[in-house]
Formats: structure tokens, sequence, C-alpha cells
């Protein structure tokens, strides 16, 4: 069966490219970067590389980049980091309520642990309102994590303007830039952060490798102790395969962002406008707001999201939702219930999420497929009237 | 792919989908947890369930258990479909990963539900 992926927010298929860079590692150029020896300093020359590669692709220095196992944990080290750090001066932290899990989960830990948390709503749209953030800084602010841009929804957050009230208001600053690296332009510099979270699977790199930008004279506490690599904020021997992998994927990304971005919007404006003209009774989330370019979240009317995901499945292509039918906890997505959206709304999003890899074959194929679904799904409805 | 290939079968090309004109007893319920709405249109005759058809607005385990206890009630005295339990329909299907074994539940409240309605 031919089968088309379209959750490219949940992890991309890894370039040829950067699996062809991985390769030696996994055979000569096995070192340990902390021996003294050649091939201790092989790998070491290839870290910098791969280092130097990450940051460029944000605008940071080299020495800036700290790599870790993933986006989640950047989040923590960023978030535990600054609180533990910090907590002589306050322990009063800012969030939204549309954070991955990684950010929310560490913040009701830390709620748990003695310190206030300000949830910051967000409009229907799902973007966060800095006056909001400006008005929820207390003396005892330590830390402001505000997302770059939403997983789920794709909207993309006014980070610029929150970084310019968090400098003004002298509180440390981080964001999850975990879906928007790669797919929108990302300088740390201009965005006025001071932790910044990526992760390698996003970006056509291979799992388990993230990198947290932490700007120079940021003062994080490590999570674990150990030989201080990392410049003492990461202890463990690097995974240099998996951090080479990174840097050619974030090197790639660099290189044809302008490009991919257009073909992915291109890509996804084709979906939601086919949707649109095919599938009557469809909203589409975010739909206003600044929006990542490959992410297309949409409800359905009278159809359940994980019944058209299975359906999708069963010919080939690979979505998501943020029903509560397809998640654990039963509980629909709390980022559609953050912007308004009742249970029975969430029932029925379904969401796409496109990589540069992506092709007209593939979108046109899900114009051609998904009407039918629906109607099938539809007309097995209590509730639906053909119109 | 966590469900059974009897399941998706079920779910895909669902039996006794729709509604029935003359039934004579006829039950809706929503499951509380997750939102999923089963509707179940009933024929009684002498004691027994002679017809049935279902509507079900809800995700692929919901619609195969609603269209596999729609159609194994058909037949049925009304003791016996009262007694029909959900992990039995759960069972015939392969079974339920666990997280969606709440979803069975949805047919068998409507069969009682429905029975409840016949008088």
């Amino acid at each position: 069966m031919r089968r088309i992926y379209l959750d490219s927010n949940a992890t991309t298929p890894m370039r040829p490219e950067v699996a062809a860079a991985m390769i030696p590692l996994f055979s000569e150029d096995f070192g340990n970067p902390s021996s003294i020896h050649w091939f201790g300093q092989q790998a070491k020359s290839l870290l910098d590389e791969a280092r130097q590669q990450v940051a460029r692709l944000v605008n940071a220095e080299s020495s800036e980049i700290v790599f870790v196992s993933g986006g989640t944990e950047a989040d923590n080290l960023a978030i535990r980091g600054i609180a533990e750090s910090q907590k002589a001066k306050g322990r009063h932290i800012i969030t939204s309520k549309i954070e991955h899990h990684a950010v929310l989960h560490t913040c009701k830990d830390l709620e748990k642990q003695g310190w206030e948390v300000t949830w910051l709503n967000v409009s229907p749209d799902g973007l966060v309102d800095p006056e909001a953030v400006r008005q929820a800084i207390r003396p005892d602010t330590v830390l402001i994590t505000i997302m770059h841009a939403n997983n789920e929804i794709g909207s993309i957050q006014p980070i610029e303007e929150i970084g310019a009230i968090a400098m003004q208001a002298d509180v440390y600053f981080h964001s999850d830039g975990v879906q928007s690296t790669g797919k929108i332009p990302v300088d740390v510099k201009k965005l006025q952060v001071d932790l910044y979270s990526i992760s390698a699977h996003k970006i056509h790199g291979p799992k388990g490798v993230g990198a947290l930008y932490v700007r120079k004279g940021t003062p994080v506490k490590p999570l674990m102790t150990g030989g201080g690599h990392e410049r003492n904020r990461r202890s463990g021997t690097e995974n240099v395969a998996g951090i080479v992998g990174f840097g050619r994927a974030a090197q790639l990304a660099r290189e044809r962002l302008e490009s991919e971005t257009e073909e992915m919007r291109q890509l996804r404006d084709r979906l939601e406008s086919g949707l649109k003209a095919r599938i009557p009774s469809i909203h589409i989330n975010a739909e206003k707001a600044p929006r990542l370019p490959n992410t297309s979240n949409i409800m359905v009317d009278f159809a359940e999201g994980e019944g058209l995901v299975i359906s999708l499945d069963l010919k080939g292509v690979a979505v998501s939702t943020g029903s509560a039918c397809s998640s654990g906890s039963l509980e629909p997505s709390h980022v559609l219930t953050a912007i308004g959206k009742t249970p029975d709304e969430a029932h029925g999003s379904l969401r796409f999420s496109l990589n540069a890899m992506n092709t007209v074959e593939d979108v046109d194929y899900v114009l051609e497929i998904l009407p039918g679904i629906v109607e099938r799904l539809r007309e097995l409805s209590p509730y639906y009237k053909r119109a | 792919m966590a469900y059974s290939s009897k399941l998706l079968d079920y779910f895909e090309n669902p039996r006794c989908a729709g509604e029935l004109p003359d039934a004579n007893a006829i039950g809706e319920v929503s499951n509380p947890v997750c939102g999923d709405v089963m509707k179940l249109w009933l024929k009684v005759a002498d004691n027994r369930i002679v017809d049935a058809r279902f509507k079900t607005q809800g995700c692929s385990a919901a619609i195969a258990t609603s269209s596999y206890a729609t159609e194994m009630i058909i037949g049925m005295t009304l003791s016996q479909a009262r007694a029909v339990t959900r992990e039995e329909i759960a069972e015939a299907l392969g079974g339920l990963p666990q997280s969606k074994m709440h979803c069975s539940v949805l047919a068998s409240d409507a069969i009682r539900t429905a029975l409840k309605d016949f008088k």
C-alpha cells in the first residue's frame, strides 16, 4: 500500500544526508570527545562542528548550545535549571495553558514543590497576549516560559514582544522552540530569549538528541551530576552520532528553510482549500493566527477524530487527532480546550502536519479519500442530517 | 495497530447500521467519559428482538462494538439481550486496548436503555 506521512509535528523522516553523516560514528569515529588522544580529538572536532551548525540555525554562539537528549530534557533543564538557581530570589513562574507536556508537567511538578505558576489564557486563535505576560510579572517572578509555536494548532506566539517585556523586567525567558525551529526563521538574539529548546527529530534529524540554547551568563543548574560535560551544564558522554546527525540536519534546515517553508505552505494551503471545497461543516483552528506553514488542525462536525485517523491509516495516510478517544487520559487535548473548544468540538479534530518531503500527490490523495471517509462516519452518526 | 482485524472489519463495514422505522424500542446513550454517542432501534415481538439497527458517533472501537452488539442481539430473547456484557462484546472483537475498554460500555448500555423503553 502507498503510505503517506502527514504527522511531521510528531516526528520527521531523517534526510539521507543525515543518516550518511552518522554512519562513520558507529565504526571508525567512535572516540570519546573527552579523551585527549587522536580518537577522542577526532570525535571532539565532529562535536564542535555540529555545535556550530546547530548554533547557526538559531543565530547563537557555539558556546551557548548545550546538547541534551531531546526537547523534553531541554525544557526540563531550562525550567528546573532556572527555578533551582533562582529560588532564593523568588518562586514564581509564568507560562501558558497551551504548552507542550514537557513544559506543562514540569511546571505542575514545580507547583507541587511550592513554586507558584501563572497559567496564561490564550485567544480563540491560540495566541498569548504579551500585555497579559507583562501584567503577570511580580517581584518574585523568576521565569517566563512560552512556546514559540504550538504543536497541535501551529499558532506562532509573539515571542519577540514577550522577549522585550521579559528583558525590561529582568526576568529569565525560555521558549520551547521544538516546533518552530526548521519551519520558520529563528534568531535567538532578535527574539530576546535566554533559553530556547530544540529537538533534532523534528527537523529530519535522529531521535534522542536535542539542544538547549543558553544565552551566555544565564545561570542554569544542571539536572544531573557527573563529569561536567557541556561546560558543566549537562553531564554524560555526548551522543556523538546523534549530535553529528543533528548538526547536519540543522545545516540542511538552514540552507533550505526559505524554499521548503514556501513549499510546505503551498501544500498546506492546497490541502485546506481543497478540504473546505469538498467537505461541508469543517473548521480550521487558528486559521487567522500567524501559523506554522506545515500545520493544519481541522475540526469535522459529526465525526470523531480517532475514527478519522484509523480510517485514513487503513488507506495509508498517517495523521493525528486531539480527540479524547485517542488519548490514554480520555480527556480532549488541553490545547483545543484552552482555545475554547467544547469536548464535543475537540472530538472531531484532525491534525495534518507536513514536511518538505511531502508532495502534491500526497495532498491530492487525501483530498480524494477524506470526503468519503467523513461522509461514511457522518452517515453513522445519530445526529447528522444530510444537507 | 492496536485493534484486531475483526474489530477493524466491523468498523469499516459495520453490520446493522442505520435506523429502523418500525422500531418499538429506542435507546440513546452517551459515554460520559469520552463523549461518544449511540442510538439503538429495536423491533421486539413475542418477547424476542426480531430486528435491530444502530447509529454511533464515536471512535473506531465504539462503532465496531456498537455494530457487533446490534448484530448479536437479533434473535435473542429480552432477558438474553439484557444479560449481554461489555466484556463479552469486547472479547468477541479480539479484545480492546486497556484505554479503550470503556468504549464497549456504550453498546451494552444502549441495549439496556432501549429495552427499558419497551413497554
